[in-house]
């Protein structure tokens, strides 16, 4: 059996992975350039922190899988990101709601993890949580312009919050390996940190003109593998020169 | 006679002195290799080597997903080897984190006068960090604005100088 450990690094690292290729799906395509690198520099952040956490996953385990065989190796039942960060980009103002709703969470996610008891953790969190502050920051930025925009650009933005919506629970949610971790001062209590979160997310939709999206039922099951479809077709393209030539270096 | 000899605590800002001669030797070596998308600095000034021992230096990165990482490791261990320190062992960590505070006050200049708005010292901690304008690193002019806060380069945001029109790189401050 995995050690808990692993699947908590392992959990949070593909929170991060998947979201760093969905938005590199963003590169060439962004409405400017200036937002193409924007979008192309999250992307490599979250990237870089999930290099880091899939290897102290691949540690722990032991099991000889650095952080690379962990991302190109696995099917998507043994992923455990939330479905927040698998969520198909859309069009700008979904892929903006998605990022926003992730890196406000992601940024108090860390800044406590920081205080783990494992050092490992503690240092990723230490030096990732600089970087999300910034990505918070151009995502709430967008959030204010297109929610205070054209009557277009707050439709758009409205509907994205609103699809992404049901996925927010997901990430405060606390099962037993959660619960197991907080006890013995590695993981975060992610349910303590909703308060925040909703008080800073409210804070932006005001300032945006927005409300805060209708209460919908919360889809759940990221954390045991259970994707939407979209995973797979993400890991299709993200794993494919692993799949065709194992082993490839270059 | 063992002459005590004045220390060299400007080289790392923050870390420990170096303490003997082949410390200093890789020190300047060290000094020597560029950063590969900031050529005009070295791995010194940027303040990514936080210890120099005779047998063993220690980096950091500086962006979780500077892909430059393994780059600089490689620069770095090649120069130690083409310059017979191939049994210094390169080690590195990440905590604590890395910050343009360690950037040294020559890195500043040589980022300055590559075109580079350079973040100032101590700016890292201030409660207003990336609020303030940088000066224009061609003429001066205190008078810009941001164009984008992600450049080409993690490290970097757009600006654009009103006064001379021109646009420039600024080193964010992290």
């Amino acid at each position: 059996m995995t050690p808990p450990l692993a699947q908590y690094a392992l959990r949070l690292g593909d929170d991060s992975l998947i979201l760093g290729q969905r938005l590199s799906e963003w590169c060439g395509h962004a409405p400017a350039l200036e937002v193409d690198l924007s979008l192309a520099n999250v992307a490599l952040d979250l990237i870089g922190q999930a290099t880091y956490f899939l290897g102290v996953a691949g540690d722990v385990e032991a099991k000889g899988r650095d952080a690379d065989r962990l991302a190109f190796t696995r099917d998507a039942l043994d992923f455990s990101n939330c479905l927040l960060v698998e969520q198909p980009n859309g069009d700008f103002a979904q892929t903006i709601a998605r990022q926003f709703l992730f890196s406000a969470f992601q940024e108090l996610q860390l800044g406590a993890l920081a205080s783990s008891k494992d050092e490992r953790l503690a240092a990723i969190a230490d030096k990732a949580v600089k970087e999300v502050t910034y990505h918070k920051q151009l995502a709430g930025g967008w959030i204010v312009r297109l929610g205070d925009g054209t009557d277009e650009s707050k439709q758009r933005v409205v509907a994205g919050l609103d699809w992404m919506w049901r996925f927010v629970d997901e990430m405060f949610d606390m099962d037993a390996l959660d619960r197991k971790l907080l006890k013995d001062g590695v993981a975060v209590d992610k349910a303590a940190l909703r308060p925040a979160w909703d008080a800073r997310v409210d804070a932006v939709l005001s300032e945006a003109t927005l409300a805060r999206p209708a209460p919908r039922r919360p889809v759940l099951g990221g954390r045991a593998g259970h994707h939407s479809e979209h995973l797979g077709h993400l890991l299709s393209e993200m794993q494919f020169l692993q799949r065709a030539y194992p082993g490839a270096t270059w | 006679m063992l002459a005590s000899k004045a220390p060299h605590s400007s080289v790392i800002p923050g870390a420990p002195r170096i303490r003997n001669d082949a410390a200093d030797l890789i020190a300047k070596i060290l000094s020597d290799v560029p950063d590969p998308e900031i050529p005009c600095v070295s791995v010194i000034d940027l303040g990514i080597v936080r210890a120099i021992e005779p047998d063993r230096i220690v980096i950091t990165p500086t962006y979780t997903g500077c892909p430059a990482t393994l780059f600089i490791e490689q620069s770095i261990r090649h120069a130690l080897d083409n310059a017979g320190f191939s049994h210094v062992r390169l080690e590195v960590a990440l905590s604590p984190p890395w910050t343009t505070d360690w950037i040294t006050d020559e890195g500043r200049d040589k980022l300055r006068a590559y075109g580079i708005a350079p973040p100032p010292r101590g700016a890292a901690n201030a409660s207003l960090r990336n609020e303030s304008h940088p000066q224009c690193p061609r003429c001066g002019s205190m008078n810009t604005e941001e164009i984008s806060r992600f450049g080409s380069t993690p490290c970097k945001a757009l600006w654009r100088c009103r006064a001379c029109a021109e646009p420039f790189d600024r080193f964010k401050c992290h």
